[in-house]
């Protein structure tokens, strides 16, 4: 990957739709199966690069897309990308319940280009289980890296005081000056305020958690 | 200018995670701890073990009077440095002082272990479980079991057994894969110790000795509260015991430097708690609390290592890859609760009749098979077998084989266990395993049951 600061597509997740299989007047049962909606920013077709998720006990999911070739008149047509990828290697037992998973547009069946819809659907055959879903789902979008850009251009950016440069996955350096300048502030804080007690590696009331580094 | 070390370093950290640009999205970060053990209720669980046990050790601290940790005075640390090699003359009170928490304890709070999302109730057609385990791991079934380790095939030389088998040589060049490889089918007693130690990457470097030399010397300095229970469980154990007495000194020696390892908190990058905030004032500790019987872990290696410092770091080694799984809760397949699982199923899948008998009468196998399982057999079996045994751990890097033996036993002595009526009497027709060959019981057992 290009290491780019690349920010998942704004989108909205309809509630999962658990079919079930019956009616109400002979008695519903859960099918194993369940759609999950995604809707893409409306008139802002996406190329997508990859969708994460969490899982919840799902054993397989689908990925259909609605996509809408560009130009061409007509109404938008679903696909299928992905059919019953597995997440668990045997539904009835938990290895991968709960993983974090990432499915890539290398790994899909179509090209993900101008997709205006998402469809997931989960499948979850065995009955050990409650229920089952996808958490944390997120559609990163495909970001053309910029072909141009050589070593004699970034170095002819740098010259260039007054312009802004072409960030390429840098963060803006007056985000990063301001950062460096508040800490340090803060070290010249500390220099005054020095005790003679030890401080200890990362130590916080004689811990060794470093989740629980504090400056204070 | 100069910065305190400490304060440097925070600054140095909080620049390179500013600077450092976002992880492309092509792996979601999982969280840390989603990394040691993913699944959540599982990661629950064990913290609130690991919070139980350390309160307890901190009520009998209060208790009984005596500090966490405090600084030995002079005279007392030439004392000690002077009997360094003779612990086990010294007879200590220690009648007030109790273990921590025995294997028993552990078990309920395994036995009570529930997925929050599983569907429990006895409606649900998947096969129904007959053991004490609720929670649905994978584990592997004999016909898996027979693939994995096919190496204990019948047909295949076992060292101890086939003595005459053909059995490649040794590789000279320090291939620590080959050694596992070979371990296989057992390690010859003469060549044992140095297999072992390949195997573990355990090759005593001179830094090895000097850490092992540090923790002799902070045990000398610092008496921990934790000591006297290690002093009170070899005293119950390794000393009483027939094969182990004679290790008395080199089971403290070791014991205390393990309870002052740091570095053993490498470990808990594999265990799925963060390490437990320190109760003990900038005290260096490695925070493993030993429960009753954990000096068994120890006592079989005194056989293989006679040097201190060698004996340390494969013990270590040994803990660090194994053995800690067997006082955690993890969802591993070399973790104690799958260890527990699988002999459960494998018992019920293959002898249905007896599993369900001794049910019946309120023995259930896995009361009595746990407490072998938790030690790795350390101290039941006879030492030369329990040898032979742990070589398989090594060589398969895993504990499941325990699992296996666990229910061989059951298999071996089931005729009996038909006749009894009692969990007493169950208790009897097991409890004397020093008699038993481990490996034509693994053999027979993953490749004679019929399917």
């Amino acid at each position: 990957m290009s290491g780019e600061d690349v920010q998942p597509v704004s989108c909205s997740i309809k509630p999962p739709v658990y079919l079930q299989m019956g009616d109400s007047e002979t008695g519903a049962a859960p099918s194993g199966v369940c759609v999950v909606d995604v809707a893409l920013p409306f008139g802002k077709p996406v190329n997508i690069q990859e969708i994460t998720f969490k899982n919840y006990y799902t054993a397989y999911v689908t990925v259909r897309l609605l996509r809408k070739s560009p130009g061409q008149e007509g109404p938008a047509k679903w696909c299928t990308a992905l059919r019953d990828l597995p997440l668990m290697d045997n539904p009835h037992t938990e290895a991968g319940s709960q993983d974090y998973c990432s499915v890539h547009r290398a790994q899909m069946q179509v090209e993900p280009d101008h997709v205006t819809s998402v469809r997931l659907i989960l499948r979850q055959p065995s009955s050990a289980w409650l229920t089952f879903s996808l958490e944390e789902v997120n559609i990163f979008p495909h970001v053309e890296p910029n072909p141009e850009k050589e070593v004699s251009d970034w170095l002819s950016d740098l010259t260039l005081v007054d312009q802004h440069p072409d960030l390429e996955g840098l963060p803006d350096p007056q985000t990063v000056s301001s950062s460096i300048q508040q800490m340090w502030a803060l070290t010249e804080v500390m220099q005054t305020n020095q005790t003679t007690a030890s401080i200890g590696r990362y130590d916080v009331d004689g811990c060794y958690d470093i989740n629980l580094l504090s400056l204070t | 200018f100069f910065f305190k070390e400490s304060s440097q370093n925070v600054i140095c950290l909080l620049l390179f995670d500013s600077l450092r640009p976002q992880l492309p999205p092509s792996h979601p970060a999982a969280p840390p701890e989603h990394l040691k053990e993913p699944l959540a209720y599982m990661r629950k669980a064990q913290a609130s073990w690991e919070k139980r046990v350390l309160k307890s050790l901190n009520s009998m601290s209060t208790e009984l009077g005596v500090p966490l940790a405090r600084m030995r005075p002079a005279a007392e640390q030439k004392e000690l440095a002077n009997k360094w090699n003779e612990m086990g003359t010294d007879e200590p009170d220690l009648t007030s002082f109790r273990p921590v928490y025995a294997p028993k304890d552990f078990l309920e709070v395994l036995i009570g272990l529930r997925n929050p999302n599983h569907d429990g109730s006895e409606a649900v057609g998947v096969r129904s479980h007959w053991g004490l385990i609720q929670v649905p791991l994978n584990v592997r079934d004999i016909p898996q079991l027979r693939r994995a380790y096919s190496e204990l095939s019948l047909t295949t030389g076992q060292l101890g057994i086939d003595d005459h088998a053909h059995i490649h040589p040794v590789i000279v060049e320090q291939d620590s894969a080959a050694a596992q490889q070979y371990s296989r089918q057992g390690c010859s007693t003469g060549l044992r110790a140095d297999l072992w130690a390949l195997i573990l990457n355990s090759n005593n470097q001179p830094q090895d000795v000097m850490h092992y030399e540090q923790l002799t010397a902070g045990v000398i300095q610092h008496d921990l509260l934790v000591d006297n229970l290690i002093y009170k469980d070899v005293k119950l154990t390794a000393s009483n015991d027939d094969y182990y007495f004679v290790f008395e000194d080199f089971l403290y020696q070791v014991l205390l430097c393990f309870s002052r390892d740091t570095a053993v908190l490498e470990h808990f990058k594999y265990n799925s708690a963060t390490p437990p905030r320190s109760f003990i004032q900038g005290e260096r500790m490695s925070r493993v609390i030993p429960f009753h019987g954990f000096s068994m872990y120890v006592a079989p290696l005194c056989f293989l290592y006679n040097e201190p410092s060698k004996l340390y770091s494969v013990f270590r080694e040994m803990y660090i890859r194994y053995f800690f799984r067997l006082h955690s809760i993890s969802s591993s397949p070399s973790g104690i609760v799958s260890l527990c699982l699988q002999f459960e199923r494998l018992l019920q899948t293959h002898l249905p009749q007896l599993f369900y008998h001794l049910r019946q009468i309120g023995a259930q196998p896995l009361r009595i098979a746990f407490k072998w399982m938790v030690r790795a057999f350390s101290g039941y079996l006879s030492t030369d077998q329990l040898l032979l045994l742990w070589d398989r751990i090594l060589g398969y890097d895993s504990l499941e084989v325990v699992a296996v033996l666990a229910a061989a036993v059951f298999a071996f002595r089931a005729e009996n266990l038909m006749e009894v009526t009692s969990l007493g009497s169950a208790e009897a027709v097991l409890a004397d395993l020093s008699t038993l060959k481990v490996m034509p019981l693994i053999q027979v057992f993953l490749f004679a049951t019929a399917i």
